[in-house]
């Protein structure tokens, strides 16, 4: 906390600020200080709007209603360029590093040491040296970022940001793709730049990196600040409940089906995306889904969730390991073709960029993954797909002139009733649904949770993940929750609620108390009592 | 006169000329309008020129086929010119100097161009070598060929003895039958076999389940392949295609020369290219047509017929060519909704 005569104004201040998109409001009169020498914490759900805010720090977002002041003048960055010369540095997910090019070229990218236009390399170099000394690193400045690990490459990032005359730090989950002595660098790290007077704003998702580095904690939640207090004020089940709070009236009514016989089985499935050799973003599931259940997957950012459903379509190809068992029998899914011949759908969870193909007509989409059973011999009856369009498409409630529109031009909501008709289309058995609900209007996501309750009376089995609690623990017949892949919880209907979930996503909360998975006779026995 | 009616009109006029179609047709008509108005002395009116606007246009118009397959599958092709004139130096190796029938000659050709497209569709399809760099690979590595082939010379009709005199052979028939005019002179046959892949290709991509595929693909590939479309096979296919396309192109290109010229269709991939586009068909995938490639063919043909009848030296012709390809290209591009 700011203790010292030349800390009276803190280094970053917004009053009221609201930020909408369209119809939206995303950000409600929220209040945001930060002074120098903390690390202060923002928290909240996927959705809270913390990323929002610090895209309006960071000059991304340059038209939002309220104030900002940085050293206690008014300030309104309109680049992250402007931002930067304020003194605001934003060291996002993905580096903003040029991989082929050195690391003292990296460092000076943007403000290079020229004379005459002449590139002056010597001392790039030796100033870079200086920089990273400062930070306890020695590196060869002159081999290519790309070359190094992660960690030295956000080392690297936030040594550029120093190279700017920056105090305020802002890091957006900088530890989602470090190991354990990595992390403790950064967290040396961190240390020292508090002590050098520096103010760092760090989101996180993970309870014991809160518990370790914060020393105020702000939480947001729905776009409205909830509250904002010390850390030691802040013990985690009460921040559970800030981060959660709202009131869960029962909005969808899920009509709990006769469940049959067991669908899918998952046994220490483990996923690589990018193949047998990287790293796993899923590690040792086990799960069981039986017909007309939905079993909900809980889990913040980074958790592994979608990698689940991705690896289990087949979608990185080899990239899994374990065994998957289909209504009994084994199964092999190299390909998302195999998938679907097994009777497997993936709903994705960005339908722009995987789920449709907008420069086709609604038909071309709705049989896009049935064609072969649609054009036998391999010849198209466009009678044929348009009748079968027809027969899925109607039941969504899907209004438009013509089924020959293109999908491009269709409201969110329609978008996905066409993504959703396409699965549809393969009479599945399996529907794996990452964010059926993403981006659509409450009208058509209730249409949706209707159709779920249809789809599980008819014997589907389903697989959701969503990132709006109310809506995991309203659908849900079971909620897992994966933290970094692994499983920390399961709960059935009556015992899931948002604080457990929460906390179990964050990290708090451990199967059987520690991170040992359970043995397949825990499994048994746990998927039997469910 | 039905106010109501004519109003349906003026709505479906104005929808139709807003869309791709529409602008490649304007394109079109404006070219014939500078041929009417420069018609070089009542030239333009001769059957005769359109005879010949057609005949020089219809090498380009066969590669255009394969190559809007590829592109629409969000490819480019650029191997096209170097496999005609493989398939070229090919066909008048078997048809001249080994005598072989046309019943034979005319599938080693297509096959030969099939590989080509095949070896090109494997490399990018399969091994995910960037298209440019794929084909760009083949289009050296197939006039290699071509020059292996020939032994670097044009194979023609004149043939070499034992003893190092050369003698004449008569023309195959094969040749001979392609570099004709059927219809009481008026059509020529390579016309009529550039209608004929139209038509395949045309088939292929409005009613055969590949075609669906391949516009998917060039439309969002991740999405295709989440959708259980067999990706790499159907990438692999256009490829294939466009490679036979380019064999049926080497094979007139031989009959009309009646000779193999290793050094034929150097450029002629692009051409086919600036054809694609001008039709409007996007180099970024998924959208396009056969239909819009043949007003592109029709247009990039005729302009060049128009300038050569007025006597523009070559010079004028290509540069004049270049900016209206820019221009043609600028009217077509997509206004963000």
């Amino acid at each position: 906390m700011p203790d010292s005569a030349s800390t009276l104004a803190p280094l970053v201040r917004m009053t009221g600020v609201t930020k909408r998109f369209g119809p939206v409001t995303v950000l409600r009169q929220v209040d945001f200080e930060v002074w120098p020498g903390e690390v202060h914490v923002l928290a909240g759900e996927n959705g809270a709007g913390k990323s929002t805010l610090i895209k309006i720090l960071g000059g991304v977002h340059t038209d939002f209603e309220g104030s900002l002041e940085v050293h206690g003048r008014p300030a309104r960055p309109r680049s992250p360029t402007e931002a930067a010369a304020l003194g605001v540095s934003v060291i996002h997910q993905e580096l903003s590093l040029v991989g082929p090019m050195s690391v003292s070229d990296n460092i000076f990218l943007g403000q290079t040491l020229t004379r005459g236009g002449w590139v002056r390399d010597g001392p790039q170099r030796q100033q870079t040296r200086r920089l990273l000394a400062e930070l306890g690193l020695e590196l060869d400045v002159r081999r290519p970022v790309e070359e190094f690990a992660m960690a030295t490459r956000q080392m690297i990032e936030i040594a550029k940001a120093l190279s700017r005359r920056t105090d305020v730090i802002v890091m957006d989950e900088p530890t989602s793709a470090l190991n354990g002595p990595e992390v403790d660098r950064l967290f040396n790290l961190i240390g020292q730049l508090k002590g050098q007077g520096c103010g760092i704003v760090y989101i996180t998702h993970k309870m014991e990196e809160i518990e370790r580095i914060a020393d105020r904690i702000t939480v947001l939640r729905d776009g409205v600040r909830v509250g904002s207090a010390p850390a030691g004020q802040l013990p985690s089940a009460e921040l559970i409940r800030w981060m959660v709070g709202r009131e869960l009236n029962e909005q969808f009514p899920r009509h709990t089906p006769r469940l049959g016989a067991e669908r899918l089985r998952l046994e220490n499935f483990s996923v690589y995306p990018e193949g047998g050799s990287g790293r796993a973003s899923v590690q040792g599931i086990n799960l069981s889904v039986r017909s007309g259940e939905i079993v909900g997957v809980g889990g913040l950012q980074g958790s592994g969730a979608s990698d689940l459903l991705l690896g289990l379509f087949g979608a990185y190809g080899d990239g899994t390991r374990g065994r998957v068992q289909l209504e009994g029998r084994p199964v092999r899914i190299r390909a998302p073709r195999q998938a679907i011949a097994a009777g497997v759908a993936l709903l994705t969870n960005d339908r722009k960029a995987t789920g449709l193909v907008l420069s086709l007509s609604i038909v071309a989409n709705a049989t896009l993954a049935g064609l072969n059973r649609l054009s036998p011999g391999g010849w198209r009856r466009p009678r044929l797909e348009e009748v079968a369009s027809e027969r899925v498409i109607r039941p969504l409630g899907l209004r438009t002139a013509s089924f020959d529109l293109e999908v491009g031009a269709l409201s969110g909501g329609n978008q996905q009733k066409v993504a959703i008709a396409k699965w549809l289309q393969i009479e599945p058995r399996l529907l794996l649904l990452d964010e059926p609900t993403r981006g659509i209007d409450i009208g058509a996501k209730h249409e949706i949770y209707h159709l779920m309750n249809q789809w599980t009376a008819q014997g589907i089995a389903i697989l959701l993940i969503t990132s709006e609690m109310p809506e995991l623990l309203a659908l849900s017949d079971r909620v897992i929750v994966l933290h970094r892949g692994r499983v920390t919880a399961e709960f059935d209907r009556a015992s899931a609620t948002p604080e457990r979930v929460l906390s179990a996503a964050m990290g708090t909360e451990r199967l059987s108390g520690n991170q040992r998975d359970p043995t397949p006779a825990e499994f048994d026995r746990r998927t039997q009592a469910g | 006169m039905d106010n109501g009616a004519m109003r349906r009109g003026g709505e479906w006029l104005k929808q139709v000329l807003s869309g791709p179609a529409g602008r490649a047709f304007i394109a079109l008509v404006l070219v014939a309008l500078v041929g009417v108005i420069f018609n070089a002395e009542g030239a333009f009116y001769k059957i005769a020129t359109h005879r010949d606007a057609l005949r020089q246009a219809s090498v380009y118009g066969i590669l255009a086929c394969g190559m809007t397959l590829v592109i629409i599958g969000g490819g480019i092709d650029l191997a096209v010119g170097s496999i005609l004139a493989l398939v070229a130096v090919s066909c008048a190796t078997l048809a001249i100097h080994w005598n072989w029938s046309s019943w034979l000659a005319i599938p080693a050709c297509l096959l030969i161009g099939g590989c080509c497209g095949g070896l090109s569709g494997f490399t990018a399809a399969r091994l995910r070598v960037q298209p440019f760099i794929a084909t760009l690979a083949m289009m050296v590595f197939a006039r290699g060929m071509a020059k292996y082939v020939s032994g670097g010379m044009k194979v023609s009709t004149a043939v070499q003895n034992p003893d190092g005199t050369y003698r004449y052979v008569d023309v195959p028939p094969l040749f001979e039958a392609i570099d004709r005019r059927i219809l009481g002179d008026t059509v020529p046959v390579v016309t009529l076999i550039f209608a004929a892949c139209l038509a395949v290709a045309w088939a292929a991509l409005a009613w055969h389940r590949w075609g669906r595929q391949i516009y998917a693909i060039g439309g969002n590939e991740e999405a295709a392949r989440l959708s259980g479309v067999p990706v790499v096979f159907a990438k692999l296919w256009a490829y294939v295609m466009s490679g036979v396309f380019a064999g049926v192109a080497g094979i007139c290109q031989a009959a009309q020369e009646h000779q193999g010229d290793p050094e034929a269709g150097v450029g002629y991939e692009l051409i086919a290219i600036a054809m694609v586009v001008m039709g409007g068909t996007s180099l970024m995938g998924g959208r396009g047509g056969m239909g819009l490639t043949l007003l592109g063919v029709l247009t990039i043909g005729y302009l060049d017929k128009i300038l050569s009848i007025n006597a523009v030296p070559e010079a004028g012709r290509l540069m004049l060519t270049g900016t209206i390809i820019v221009a043609a290209v600028l009217t077509q591009r997509r206004r963000r909704s």
